[in-house]
């Protein structure tokens, strides 16, 4: 073994000394022939005689010398190095083709590179400070009856802590806003409510001063204490090194800061950079819906937990279920039907990896697509080439060189064009890192995070296909080259627009492969533009460009309850009286936001639910004239006015979907419904409308009004035709004369809230227009590529028919026909591999049918045009042959 | 690359340099030759040239070390001479060659 090592070691010496090595090498044969030749001489031969001997006894120089330096060197690596060299000129004498080449490849590289580094940098290992995040798996209820996830209740949590075994921590990171105000700015800030563990847990340790403590996260209101971030520390305190101990204002209430993150920790949630933490305790000042850590019922808790070494999923899954079982049989009232479910990191479904994922899945299925197109468009132009270099390689098989040599030839020319590709490709991907966050539409003060990661993984991945598409590229050439025959290409050789020649099929081939894919993309694309013009278009049960949407934080002023009453009545009033205002209400949340809903467990009268569901129904706290303001129609009874006050008799507005599950048919005005404990009468029924998302079913939901449930946060909505500017103006205006130290958020149109909330949609719809686009492109300019250099090479033929007396128009209906039927062999594959694939895009696509008529339409006519343009230049310049030049040569 | 008949004669050939060296002490490839085509007499028909690459592959592997020198003549030339790793390897092949023609004899006698 040591042997071998070494024998290793003194041949890779020898690359590094050849010159040297190779006079060695002369002069030791040399003075063998000198010795040998002498010998003979003395031996009596003639001085001619001596020397021919020599020679003959020692057998072939050169061969000897060729088997020496094979023995001496790593045979290999040396012809590597001189077919790298070798490549290297080749690359250098036709530009145009290099260039051409390592385009479309770090185009197809580097759109692979950019997405498996935003699957990375989202999915896969989203928190780059976290330690050991393939442990991390993210937590949420579940319950019966309903699809999606749920939160989960503070005691629920301390219980699940208490009982399981199997896992090292219960991490709880709740992400929820406040308007920080530091000096004379104030900007919205996102922040997490998190449990004491939080940093020790994630393996996060502050810059400056400390995490949170045990027991800081119990005790209602008991410990005001915040970490920042950095970015809020550098940006907003100036990077103040004394900062700990300092105090700061959230939501109303001060609070020391006693710890600073380190750099490049933005929290633990995917999409939204968190500015600072907030220990549990502190819930309630920043959480609707009061006190909530002794309440069982209430539901608001996000968290992840961290699996003890050697614990799979599985088995995590299996101990939380049972506890989760045994919660539900010890408080029947809060968790009947609950249950808790895990999920991995990359289906968390509380951020905005869950809403990425499936347009990440897409993109991946896209850019290989991407990929194959490029590769195939660059082994058609290194077929082309290796036709133009067929006399070389027939030359070099004539002196002796073995198909293996060429082959690795080839492919080292493929390797050297694919890593070059990949290094731009890489280039790309670098800069490409943070366009995710581009394509979102900015939201003022909140930073967008969505970060690519370039670790080894993706390096590893982009080498895999860098890899791939070399032996794609490589072998395409190779293929021709095991087919060359001495002999034939000798020969003068003819290729014919109509034939094809016997070779041209691999070519078509490739074409047809390019016409095909890029018809799946352009389907793909139009398909979820047509979704996203469907989604854009569809009526969320309310009026979308007549309602601007604001509000005016007084929590973070420090309102009280009363106070923030008497400001927001009074606001009320002199909104409505602005000359085009029609009518203005507020309600806590405003429908496809970001605000959750509050939600409660209900008992409604003359509803035996079955044994095993609780039911519950989230519910919006709204103000008098709401439904009149949004336009949410009323079906029966009537919507609630200012005399719907804390005196009044509780009452409530069911929507239909509410009415037709829990009054089944009768006529529920009248009839009472149970809300956080609290009875209350229904007095009117609304009709459906869209509360959390455009694409969500039918769901049951509940109005209380505001002055019966109050809370201080509040957004405000007001119907009017005027601009959301001019209100803006205005509204700032009367706000305030009623406190000199408050201003209104940014003013949208309801409209523009459900363009925002529909902005994963419009991500996938860009991407993948772009890249289907790229993808057109590079397909055309394959089909241009094999139709001129058809026509190059059958000049004679052309010449001929000419001579024969062809007319240019037969001539042009001579190429255009092949380059089209080119194109319809593409297009009928692309359709049938469309009809196959569409069905996979399923949850993006909105009330469009993965096989939509119109869209398979468009792309056809779109990959006709393309088709046509391509071939129309080369089938042009067919018609000016002249007909005697072509002939002659 | 060699063909498996050319192995043979290679691995005999080894045997060979590495005797030769190990009695006549250190030699140019000239001298290595012709100690050989003398020895066997001339029925071994020897390239010469194909000496050469069998003297490096055997200083690859540290059978034998080589060095610049000058012949009885005056003429530059590169003397090889065994080491220690070399004659332990001599040993073993001559044992191997040993048992191995042992062997063929024995099959050859009793057939």
């Amino acid at each position: 073994m040591r042997e071998l090592v070494r024998m290793f070691l003194r041949r890779l010496a020898a690359l590094f000394r050849r010159s040297g090595l190779e006079d060695d090498l002369d002069d030791e044969v040399r003075s063998h022939l000198e010795m040998a030749e002498e010998l003979n001489l003395q031996k009596g031969m003639s001085a001619e005689d001596a020397r021919r001997e020599a020679l003959r006894s020692f057998g072939g120089i050169e061969q000897t010398k060729e088997n020496y330096r094979d023995q001496r060197g790593l045979r290999m690596i040396e012809t590597t190095l001189q077919d790298l060299r070798f490549g290297l000129r080749m690359l250098r004498r036709s530009p145009g083709f290099s260039i051409l080449a390592i385009l479309c490849l770090t185009l197809g590289i580097g759109a692979n590179a950019a997405v498996f580094s935003w699957v990375e940098g989202i999915l896969f290992r989203p928190y780059p400070a976290v330690t050991r995040q393939e442990q991390l798996l993210a937590l949420s209820g579940t319950a019966r009856g309903e699809s999606g996830p749920t939160a989960i209740s503070w005691p629920d949590l301390l219980d699940l802590q208490r009982s399981c075994t199997l896992i090292d921590s219960f991490i709880v990171s709740k992400i929820m806003g406040t308007t920080l105000s530091v000096g004379d700015r104030a900007e919205r800030t996102a922040g997490s409510i998190v449990s004491a563990n939080y940093f020790d847990a994630i393996g996060v340790h502050p810059l400056l001063g400390r995490g949170f403590e045990p027991g800081e996260d119990s005790g209602r209101n008991a410990h005001p204490v915040t970490v920042i971030s950095y970015q809020l520390w550098k940006g907003r305190f100036n990077g103040d090194p004394q900062i700990i101990g300092k105090t700061q204002r959230l939501n109303g209430v001060v609070h020391t800061i006693v710890g600073v993150a380190p750099e490049g920790f933005y929290g633990t949630f995917v999409g939204w950079g968190m500015q600072f933490w907030v220990p549990a305790s502190m819930e309630e000042i920043f959480e609707a819906g009061g006190y909530k850590l002794e309440d069982r019922g209430a539901r608001w808790i996000e968290a992840y937990v961290r699996l003890k070494a050697g614990v799979n999923a599985a088995q995590a899954q299996e101990e939380i279920s049972a506890v989760g079982k045994r919660l539900e049989a010890d408080y029947p009232d809060t968790n009947r039907g609950r249950g808790i479910k895990l999920w991995p990191l990359w289906q968390t479904p509380f951020n905005n990896a869950g809403t990425l994922l499936p347009t990440l899945e897409i993109m991946l299925a896209v850019v290989v697509f991407v990929l194959l197109i490029a590769c195939a468009n660059v082994g058609n132009l290194l077929l082309v080439r290796s036709f133009a270099r067929r006399h070389e390689m027939t030359v070099r098989l004539a002196i002796g060189a073995g198909r293996g040599r060429l082959l690795k030839q080839l492919l080292t020319e493929g390797l050297l064009l694919s890593a070059i590709g990949a290094a731009g490709g890489l280039l790309v991907a670098y800069w490409c890192r943070h366009a995710l966050v581009l394509l979102f539409p900015a939201r003022a003060g909140v930073a967008m995070h969505l970060p690519g990661e370039i670790d080894w993984r993706v390096l590893a991945l982009s080498a895999g296909v860098c890899l791939i598409a070399t032996l794609l590229l490589g072998l395409v050439p190779a293929m021709q080259t095991s087919k060359l025959d001495l002999a034939g290409a000798l020969k003068a050789e003819s290729a014919g627009v109509v034939g094809g020649g016997g070779r041209a099929w691999v070519r078509s081939g490739l074409v047809l492969l390019q016409m095909s894919l890029s018809f799946v993309l352009l389907v793909g694309a139009g398909l979820l533009l047509q979704s996203l013009q469907r989604i854009r278009t569809a009526s969320p049960g309310f009026s979308t460009r007549e309602v601007k949407m604001t509000a005016v934080d007084l929590v973070s002023a420090g309102y009280d309850a009363q106070r923030a009453q008497n400001f927001q009545d009074e606001l009320i009033e002199r909104v409505k009286a602005l000359p085009g205002v029609e009518l203005a209400a507020f309600a806590r949340v405003t429908p496809l936001g970001y605000g959750t809903y509050s939600s409660s467990p209900i008992a409604v009268d003359g509803y035996q639910p079955p044994l095993e569901e609780q039911p519950t129904v989230e519910y919006n706290e709204v103000g008098p004239d709401y439904f009149a303001t949004l336009g949410i129609p009323l079906v029966s009874g009537r919507e609630f006015a200012r005399a719907d006050d804390e005196k009044a008799a509780l009452v409530v507005v069911a929507n239909e979907t509410m009415s037709a599950k829990y009054w089944r048919g009768r006529n529920p005005i009248g009839e009472r419904v149970q809300v956080k404990g609290r009875w209350m009468q229904v007095v009117g029924v609304a009709k459906d409308s869209k509360y959390q998302s455009i694409r969500e079913a039918p769901k049951p939901f509940l109005f209380v009004p505001r002055r019966q449930n109050f809370s201080v946060g509040a957004t405000l909505n007001i119907r009017t035709p005027l601009s959301p500017e001019a209100v803006a103006t205005a509204l700032a205006r009367e706000v305030r004369v009623l406190d000199a130290n408050l201003a209104p958020y940014e003013v949208i149109t309801l409209q523009e809230q459900l363009d925002r909330s529909t902005s994963p949609q419009k991500v996938a719809v860009t991407l993948v227009g772009i890249l289907g686009g790229l993808a057109l492109l590079l397909a055309a300019i394959g089909l241009y590529g094999v139709m001129s250099y058809a026509v190059s090479q059958s000049t004679r033929e052309l010449g001929l028919r000419m001579a024969l007396g062809a007319g240019a128009s037969n001539l042009l209906r001579l190429v255009m026909s092949r380059g089209l039927a080119l194109t319809a062999g593409g297009l009928a594959l692309g359709v049938a591999v469309a009809l196959g694939l569409t069905r996979l895009l399923g949850n993006l696509l909105y009330k469009v049918s993965p096989r939509d008529p119109l869209t398979f339409g468009s792309a056809f006519v779109i990959m006709t045009i393309a088709g046509l343009a391509a071939c129309f230049l080369p089938a042009w310049r067919a018609t000016r042959t002249d007909p005697v030049r072509a002939l002659r040569e | 690359m060699p063909s498996s008949k050319s192995e043979v004669l290679q691995g005999t050939l080894d045997l060979l340099v590495l005797k030769t060296l190990d009695s006549m002490g250190p030699m140019h490839g000239f001298g290595i030759a012709l100690r050989i085509q003398q020895v066997s007499e001339d029925l071994l028909q020897l390239n010469q040239g194909t000496l050469y690459p069998a003297l490096l592959r055997h200083e690859q592997r540290g059978w034998i070390a080589s060095k610049w020198g000058v012949s009885e003549n005056n003429r530059k030339a590169k003397y090889y001479s065994l080491t220690r790793a070399g004659r332990k390897q001599l040993e073993e092949e001559a044992e191997s060659w040993d048992r191995m023609s042992a062997m063929i004899n024995r099959v050859l006698r009793t057939t």
